[in-house]
């Protein structure tokens, strides 16, 4: 299952591409988000999960929340092109009774492990099946991904502290540093730096890492551990459309025709 | 009634079946809030001290853990004072536990107002309505030893999400000869009686039954349910007291809004109206034990027996 990074990098325009058509087709999704975020997913199911599309459900897998539940379309995008449901669904997206919502649902999704969506969720869950893979001593390993306005959430905060006092080896946290929330930059609303030494403190060993860079996340997510891990990576929200990369107001928004046909052309297609 | 009975804290026998059941199932774990002792957990972690996470004071953590531990294939009973674990953790028990339908049993400690003079901050009367709100969640509130241990060996058995109440206020046995004491899903019918149906709950119970002493010796014929399930509801039964008996008295250690009796009158009012008189704890309480507060809310045998008797007369 291991990729290259250059077959992680075609996985993850795939994804890109996807995400754009899924979104222009349902006409709503978080697009700025899902495109900051795709690298990492690519990298994780691409290289680094051990899980299987045909069993999603085996139990010692890898575990993946997807505590940033509003990047869905990114979520829901990797695992079809991954084989855990056909491509063809992702046109459901959004529609009435589909199995795709704007937030995952694990009873409706193959993949998918926790309906997250408010945020400060996924980090609690993710320490929960660290210590289940602990108790089990099956060597599955959990990962969450958190946008970094989310770490505003104090609950993130209780499992930091957790995780650090119980010495979580098999816990890596991906932080989706893209320095901007919904409405304005994470620096104006309630500053989070320094981010790192705030994890060190917990007892964590930080990484701090390009998040559109396939080899230094390979590496951050496959080091062995001493401690629980997190890694900041530093991504671009709306990475590999130029006029969306930067862009607070691509959090939420739908492009249009033209819009559609630039981001295309970027993208490269299918 | 006049003998004293011999009355029990639900904890006890609680920890003891939950020592049996991890004795049983390697796949049992406790989740706690630095809640060892309230909770009575004090045997279960010199036994399982693995299987016993305990993750401080901190219970948006304690529920979305236990949530990651039931993902992995783990029976968790999370165990934290009910007031904390329901207010706290209001969203984790909706999103992570009921909504992500997660294999969780959320046991709420020495809930209603058992902790009598730590006051409101510490009292448990909302939990009933929260966890009613949330969709398909069996609520369970065991009335006695026999109905305690039934229930969480019930949970423990069943895939999904449960609350159940432990409670610490002593009471008597209200389940002597029923065997089994606790049916999922059912009320318990304690006392049959024709003229009113007193509905009840948990600590209040016994008082129901020593209420339908009273009454009896009124010429008033009083049947007793005792409602160990709050959800689903046992709407077999409840519509029979509507349709055998001339009212209904509803008696629970919560708020009536959207608690036990809400729950009673919505389906009573859409199904079989019925006069109905609804007793519980509508306010924050004042300072008092636990025993003086269930005086001081009308939840004694006396307050019942006088509620059915006016209820009788004036149909209010």
């Amino acid at each position: 299952m291991s990729m290259s990074t250059q077959e992680i990098a075609d996985l993850a325009r795939e994804i890109r591409l996807q995400i754009l058509h899924t979104i222009k087709g349902a006409g709503m999704g978080h697009i700025g988000g899902d495109f900051s975020v795709t690298d990492i997913l690519a990298t994780l199911f691409g290289a680094v999960l051990r899980v299987d599309p045909k069993d999603p459900n085996k139990a010692d897998r890898d575990r993946l929340i997807l505590s940033k539940g509003h990047a869905a379309v990114a979520l829901y995008s990797t695992l079809a092109v991954r084989g855990f449901f056909p491509v063809e669904d992702l046109k459901t997206f959004a529609r009435p009774l589909s199995n795709l919502n704007g937030h995952p649902n694990r009873n409706k999704v193959p993949g998918v492990e926790s309906n997250t969506g408010p945020l400060g969720h996924g980090f609690p869950i993710a320490v929960g099946t660290a210590i289940g893979a602990q108790l089990e001593k099956n060597g599955s390993r959990s990962f969450v991904i958190m946008g970094d306005g989310e770490l505003q959430e104090g609950s993130n905060w209780e499992a930091a502290m957790f995780a650090g006092h119980r010495k979580l080896t098999n816990l890596i946290a991906v932080i989706d540093r893209n320095g901007l929330q919904q409405g304005s930059p994470t620096s104006k609303t309630n500053e989070l730096d320094p981010l790192d030494k705030k994890f060190e403190s917990f007892g964590w060993e930080v990484v701090v890492a390009d998040g559109h860079d396939y080899v230094a996340l390979l590496k951050a997510f496959t080091d062995p551990q001493t401690k629980p891990r997190v890694v900041i990576a530093q991504t671009t929200k709306g990475k590999g459309v130029d006029f969306m990369e930067g862009k607070a107001e691509w959090h939420h928004k739908v492009p249009s025709a033209e819009q559609y046909a630039e981001a295309l052309a970027q993208l490269g297609k299918l | 009634m006049s003998e004293k009975l011999e009355e029990f804290d639900n904890r006890i026998i609680f920890a003891k079946t939950l020592i049996a059941l991890a004795n049983e199932n390697q796949k049992i774990v406790v989740v706690c809030n630095d809640s060892v002792g309230s909770s009575n957990l004090g045997e279960f972690r010199d036994l399982f001290p693995d299987r016993l996470i305990d993750v401080g004071i901190a219970e948006q953590n304690m529920v979305g853990v236990a949530a990651g531990l039931a993902n992995a294939g783990f029976t968790p009973f999370v165990c934290a004072a009910a007031p904390f674990l329901t207010g706290r953790a209001l969203e984790q028990i909706k999103a992570d536990v009921v909504y992500t339908r997660t294999n969780v049993k959320l046991c709420g400690m020495s809930p209603g107002i058992s902790y009598g003079e730590l006051g409101p901050t510490h009292h448990s009367i909302e939990d009933i309505a929260w966890m009613r709100a949330l969709d398909s969640l069996p609520i369970v509130l065991p009335a006695d030893e026999a109905q305690t241990e039934g229930a969480v060996r019930w949970a423990a058995n069943t895939e999904g999400p449960v609350f159940m109440r432990i409670g610490r206020f002593k009471v008597p046995s209200v389940s002597q000869g029923q065997s089994p004491a606790f049916i999922p899903n059912k009320a318990m019918r304690i006392v049959d009686g024709s003229d009113i149906a007193i509905i009840a709950t948990g600590t209040v119970v016994s008082r129901a039954i020593a209420a339908a002493g009273q009454l009896k010796a009124d010429g008033i014929s009083a049947r007793v349910i005792n409602l160990s399930t709050v959800s689903p509801l046992d709407t077999a039964e409840i519509l029979a007291a509507a349709k055998e008996t001339k009212a209904i008295i509803t008696a629970e250690e919560s708020v009536t809004r959207g608690g036990v009796g809400g729950a009673i009158a919505e389906f009573v009012v859409q199904n079989h109206p019925t006069p109905m008189k609804l007793m519980g704890i509508d306010s924050f309480a004042p300072t008092g034990s636990a025993s003086y507060l269930l005086e001081h809310f009308g939840l004694t045998a006396d307050a019942i027996a006088a509620a059915a008797r006016e209820l009788l007369k004036n149909g209010r």
